[in-house]
């Protein structure tokens, strides 16, 4: 029976169906989000499309959030038939992020995860065709990394250290902003 | 004797009047049909998540006009839930009926600029535009009175909307919806709707399957069309949905022509809409107080609203600052291309511009 509004699951309902198919997958359960392991996520995946509880056909969206020290890649999952949604999150290194691609699940992770590639820089081995998808293909770095900078004052793409540590050896001519904080 | 073919590489776009902006797909083609579809995107991006972490919450309401360039106020919209929700941020009950109405009037605006072009794709060239765009123009001229735009309308706010309508509006909304709009969508009906010449073109052309849409994460008109009745305004109601009667318009065939008349009968259900939500207007402030600066609590959300292209998703990270930390838009002009190719392949170029058109992307939203 569908739900009348939206529901979002919690996350141990889903990580409770994600356990009993493959019992390694489960890093971390937050309330409304389930952290899996890189190594099982794609296991884990197919196991929450093909679930009956979860039903997770239909993939609503997929991003990606820079943590500083670490690449989270969102997913969001829904079940038209039963009228649910529910997230998960497959953390990968800052360095060198490589998720294994869902493509082969959903078709329309494709262009999503394109768009992450080429934003963000984390990498979907599986995927038929990882080309950056609005940027030019010599563009330098993934600017929606939160160290790419392309601006003036000594800046350049792909730092591994956040800006916000380097202002006072740069001298300050430029002082970039740490996003969020208003500094 | 078999009549031998070379593959020949034909380049649609950027530059050209069917693909809906700056779209650019290049067809391999094998004698007339197509055998394989490359899209290229990315001529509009303007790195809009990426500057929106610089830019208070409030701030980055007019990035979400010049997404959707045709549905301006459903972008709006959704990005302001997705703070509301984040921040925990009540909005007043007049404020809720006025962005159904504006979203509905934008539902309409869209639908009559997509069902115009889809026309003009099939051949009929510029005469159907002429006409719905001036319907569409009827609708922007409610917007400009109210907000001073037509199309970026940068309307909705965090709590709200900007303004309140003028005296003038509801006299002029109602003649719009109750004299002129009816009208005007049963001409659409005795002229498109079961025209042969139409019915022969755009009937069978870029067949989607049900388990294809669901699959490819499609939405709006193109995954009704398949038959499978699914609107975020029934299933997820938000700015008080749920109080109004209306059907959600659901196709048999998954086609190009499917999708053309889904869409005409949209509008006239958005006109019902609109009806109800005049009738229960109430009074009272248009908006909440909130600070100029919204530092909503660390943590995210996600909210979603129905535009007319599909699902627009607003995921928004906050770490507790002014700005958000995190940005992300859910695109369904982009995410509906994801089957261009299974769509197009085995067709004819022509039938390729139909197809495109029977999507109805808008380019900004695909490349923000």
């Amino acid at each position: 029976m569908p739900h009348a509004a939206t529901v979002m699951l919690a996350g141990a309902t889903v990580a409770e169906r994600i356990r009993a198919a493959v019992p390694d997958a489960v890093r971390e359960v937050a309330p409304q989000w389930v952290v899996l392991e890189p190594s099982a996520a794609f296991e884990a995946m197919a196991a929450v499309r093909d679930d009956e509880l979860l039903d997770g056909k239909y993939l609503v969206e997929l991003c990606s959030v820079d943590q500083i020290t670490r690449i989270d890649v969102v997913y969001h999952i829904a079940s038209l038939a039963q009228n649910h949604l529910f997230e998960l999150k497959v953390p990968a290194d800052h360095e060198h992020p490589e998720v294994p691609s869902v493509t082969p699940l959903w078709v329309g992770a494709t262009l999503q995860e394109r768009e992450v590639y080429d934003l963000m820089g984390v990498r979907f081995p599986g995927h038929p065709e990882l080309t950056r998808l609005f940027l030019w293909d010599s563009f330098p770095g993934h600017p929606l990394r939160k160290d790419f900078l392309a601006l003036p004052g000594g800046q350049k793409a792909g730092l591994s250290q956040f800006p916000k540590q380097i202002v006072g050896e740069t001298g300050g001519e430029f002082r970039p902003r740490r996003p969020g904080t208003g500094e | 004797m078999p009549i031998k073919s070379e593959p020949v590489e034909v380049n649609i776009g950027p530059q050209h009047p069917s693909t809906h902006g700056v779209f650019r797909m290049v067809a391999m083609i094998d004698g007339e049909r197509i055998t394989d579809v490359k899209m290229i995107v990315g001529y509009l991006h303007r790195s809009m998540e990426k500057l929106a972490e610089e830019r208070t919450y409030t701030q980055n309401i007019p990035f979400t006009d010049r997404m959707d360039y045709l549905a301006a106020m459903t972008s709006n919209l959704g990005y302001c839930l997705s703070v509301e929700k984040l921040a925990g941020i009540d909005v007043p009950e007049r404020a809720q009926v006025l962005r159904v109405i504006f979203a509905e009037l934008q539902r309409i605006a869209s639908h009559c600029m997509a069902t115009g072009a889809f026309i003009n794709d099939c051949g009929a060239w510029q005469t159907p535009v002429m006409y719905t765009f001036r319907d569409r123009e009827k609708v922007l001229d409610l917007f400009e009175m109210t907000c001073g735009a037509r199309i970026t309308t940068n309307y909705m706010r965090i709590g709200g909307v900007a303004f309140d309508v003028p005296d003038e509006f509801l006299p002029a909304l109602d003649m719009l919806i109750n004299d002129d709009l009816p009208f005007r969508f049963e001409e659409y009906d005795q002229l498109l709707v079961g025209n042969e010449i139409i019915l022969m073109r755009a009937r069978d052309v870029g067949v989607v399957s049900p388990e294809m849409a669901i699959n490819a994460s499609l939405s709006g008109p193109m995954l009704r069309s398949a038959g499978i009745a699914w609107d975020l305004r029934k299933a997820d109601p938000y700015s008080g949905y749920d109080q109004y009667t209306f059907e959600i318009p659901v196709g048999y065939n998954g086609d190009s022509y499917d999708r053309m008349v889904i869409r005409i009968e949209e509008m006239k259900q958005s006109l019902r809409i609109i009806r109800q939500a005049v009738h229960i207007l109430p009074g009272g402030p248009h908006k909440t107080e909130v600070p100029l600066a919204i530092r909503p609590p660390a943590g995210e959300a996600y909210s979603r609203v129905e535009s007319p292209k599909g699902e627009v998703g607003f995921y928004v990270v906050s770490d507790g600052g002014a700005a958000p930390y995190r940005w992300h838009v859910r695109a369904p002009s982009l995410i509906n291309l994801s089957v261009l190719k299974e769509m197009t392949v085995g067709q004819t170029i022509a039938d390729a511009i139909v197809t495109l058109g029977s999507i109805d992307i808008n380019v900004g939203e695909v490349d923000r």
